[in-house]
């Protein structure tokens, strides 16, 4: 078996995974302002797009600093290519309809909550601050997500059709959140333990979707890979547009 | 003790120069007036969001996308504001939206442009945000209470976006060849269309006259867009941009700039729909509002069935409210 690349520097490297959830996730939101089923929704995208790239800020700059190469956010975000991402697959798939976008955030929300709550607790204490701002918003967006999860699941039969749709497209990618390996071994005590997150996660995603009238798929397929950077083949589309304009004119300032 | 009528009352409002009030009796087409230049407003902040929108995915830092976002964002909400004090008027949200999406009422035409280039980030911020700031500072002191208002919180908010631009130009300006090309670019691009966004000169423009006497519009459109010219021509000259009129020069007599003559022609064929990107516009906004139905639809239903099992009677008026007022919390 090869040797894990990404061990060798395990906090730049968790970071990376943390910062690239929230990285692409806001990239995908950011497609959706305007596009919402009303302008109050226009706003909530916005807020969450915010939110999640505010995080992705904080960790990518730490973990240009805890790196040490003279990198910094934007070199990381815009010079990396698809197989140094290191996002969980849930985030890159597509937007779709407004039930999918919902299923997407619900998951990533009831996995960020217990993570940033756990994280708060880190040895580390930029990794510890940068948690407790996050731990704050994503209880929010969970509040927002699960509201929209219940009134899909349980509003009318096309909404209860495609909210329950939105869920089966991607259960299969909910795992990959969770994929750990000798990365977080090496940061005990700094990363957060990932069988106490899988718990809390599923008994929110079992509450909600109860109260939703919905029901997970059977299938039990997981797509796992993203945390070592073995991505499906959406985010060779989403991580061109984001970088082209940067790396068209490098070394040039914004 | 004398009976004064509703249009004396008015009358006496406007001359004192005081605000009318949502409850105050107003002269039937006074109304009218305010619901159209209102909705024209807002509809303009919501259609606003389509083009910088554009560049969200592409921004060149993250610094610069969360500007953005948050600018976008802004305007929603400037939308907002202006259609809940167009329902002081008596006119429901979806009824305006409807006369957006048939076109029975109009947006600013400004954004019937393309934003092609990064540097367009730049000059919406400064010249269309700061054309729209010009006007709306004017517009704090307009005769309709709620929409004066609006104008104070909304400008205080444009002056930010406006300065954000400017900086984006500066930072352009200062940097690589091909950074300044594309500003200059934008520059050209957006300049006339700015201009024009003031309306027609004063002996053109249909409703000005009116809406003086009414205390809605305190300055005229050449006023105002003098103002504009005047306080950008330097900015521009700080940058080491050119504004593309040969015939831009200092009035020493009138203490102003000269400026050449506005396309009005061109200005009226995009009023009418036949700009770059009208079509478009609707289409986004019409596609956006019918992909999201069934969603409306759902967050109704679950209302009601909440409500009808917390309280057999309740409504789904009610059940309407409450999801209103959840999204808010939200906002």
């Amino acid at each position: 078996m090869n040797a894990n690349p990404f061990a060798a520097n395990p906090l730049f490297s968790y970071l990376l995974r943390l910062a690239d959830d929230n990285l692409v996730h806001a990239q995908q939101l950011g497609a959706l302002v305007s596009w919402m089923p009303e302008l109050e929704e226009d706003i909530a995208v916005a807020n969450l797009c915010l939110d999640h790239l505010g995080q992705a800020r904080n960790l990518l700059a730490y973990a240009a600093e805890v790196e040490g190469a003279g990198r910094d956010e934007d070199a990381l975000a815009m010079l990396r290519d698809e197989r140094q991402f290191l996002n969980a697959v849930l985030v890159e798939q597509p937007n779709g309809d407004f039930g999918q976008t919902i299923a997407r955030q619900f998951l990533l929300d009831a996995y960020q909550v217990p993570l940033y709550e756990a994280l708060v607790a880190s040895g580390d204490a930029q990794l510890a601050a940068i948690a407790d701002k996050a731990a704050k918003e994503a209880r929010y967006h969970l509040r927002y997500s699960t509201q929209w999860v219940v009134r899909l699941g349980d509003g009318t039969e096309e909404s209860h059709r495609r909210m329950q749709a939105g869920i089966d497209a991607l259960w299969r990618y909910s795992a990959d959140l969770f994929a750990a390996d000798d990365v977080e071994d090496a940061l005990a005590g700094i990363a957060a333990d990932v069988a106490p997150l899988r718990t809390r996660f599923d008994a929110t995603v079992q509450a909600v979707l109860a109260e939703a009238t919905l029901a997970l798929p059977a299938d039990p397929y997981q797509r796992l890979g993203g945390r070592v950077g073995n991505h499906t083949e959406l985010l060779g589309h989403i991580l061109p547009e984001m970088q082209s304009l940067y790396r068209a004119h490098i070394g040039a300032q914004w | 003790m004398t009976v004064t009528t509703g249009q004396e009352a008015f009358d006496t409002l406007i001359a004192a120069k005081q605000k009318i009030e949502p409850r105050d009796w107003m002269p039937e087409e006074y109304r009218r007036t305010m619901i159209r230049q209102i909705a024209q407003h807002a509809h303009s902040e919501v259609i606003g969001q389509q083009p910088e929108g554009n560049w969200i995915t592409r921004a060149p830092s993250l610094r610069r996308k969360a500007i953005l976002v948050a600018k976008v964002q802004d305007e929603a909400g400037h939308g907002l504001y202006l259609y809940s004090a167009c329902e002081t008027l008596g006119v429901a949200r979806d009824e305006l939206n409807e006369l957006l999406h048939n076109g029975r009422q109009k947006y600013s035409s400004i954004f019937n442009y393309p934003t092609l280039s990064w540097a367009d980030m730049g000059a919406i911020g400064w010249l269309v945000d700061g054309a729209a700031i010009t006007n709306q500072v004017a517009l704090t002191r307009t005769s309709y209470g709620p929409y004066a208002r609006a104008m104070i919180r909304i400008c205080k908010e444009e002056s930010f976006h406006q300065r954000q631009g400017y900086e984006i130009m500066l930072t352009l300006a200062r940097g690589t060849e091909a950074q300044k090309d594309m500003a200059q670019d934008a520059l050209d691009r957006w300049w006339w269309p700015s201009l024009a966004m003031f309306g027609p000169p004063d002996d053109q423009s249909p409703h000005t006259e009116q809406s003086m006497r009414w205390g809605i519009k305190v300055e005229t459109n050449d006023q105002l867009r003098q103002r504009f010219v005047d306080m950008t021509v330097p900015q521009a000259q700080f940058l080491g941009l050119e504004i593309p009129d040969p015939e831009l020069a200092w009035n020493e007599e009138r203490g102003h700039y000269d400026f050449g003559d506005i396309d009005w022609e061109d200005f009226w064929e995009v009023v009418k729909g036949n700009g770059p990107c009208n079509r478009d516009r609707i289409a986004h906004k019409v596609k956006a509002w019918e992909d999201g139905a069934w969603v409306r639809e759902a967050a109704l239903a679950h209302a009601a069935k909440r409500s009808a099992a917390a309280e057999p009677t309740a409504n789904t008026v009610n059940a309407a409210n409450t999801v209103n007022a959840a999204n808010k919390e939200l906002s």
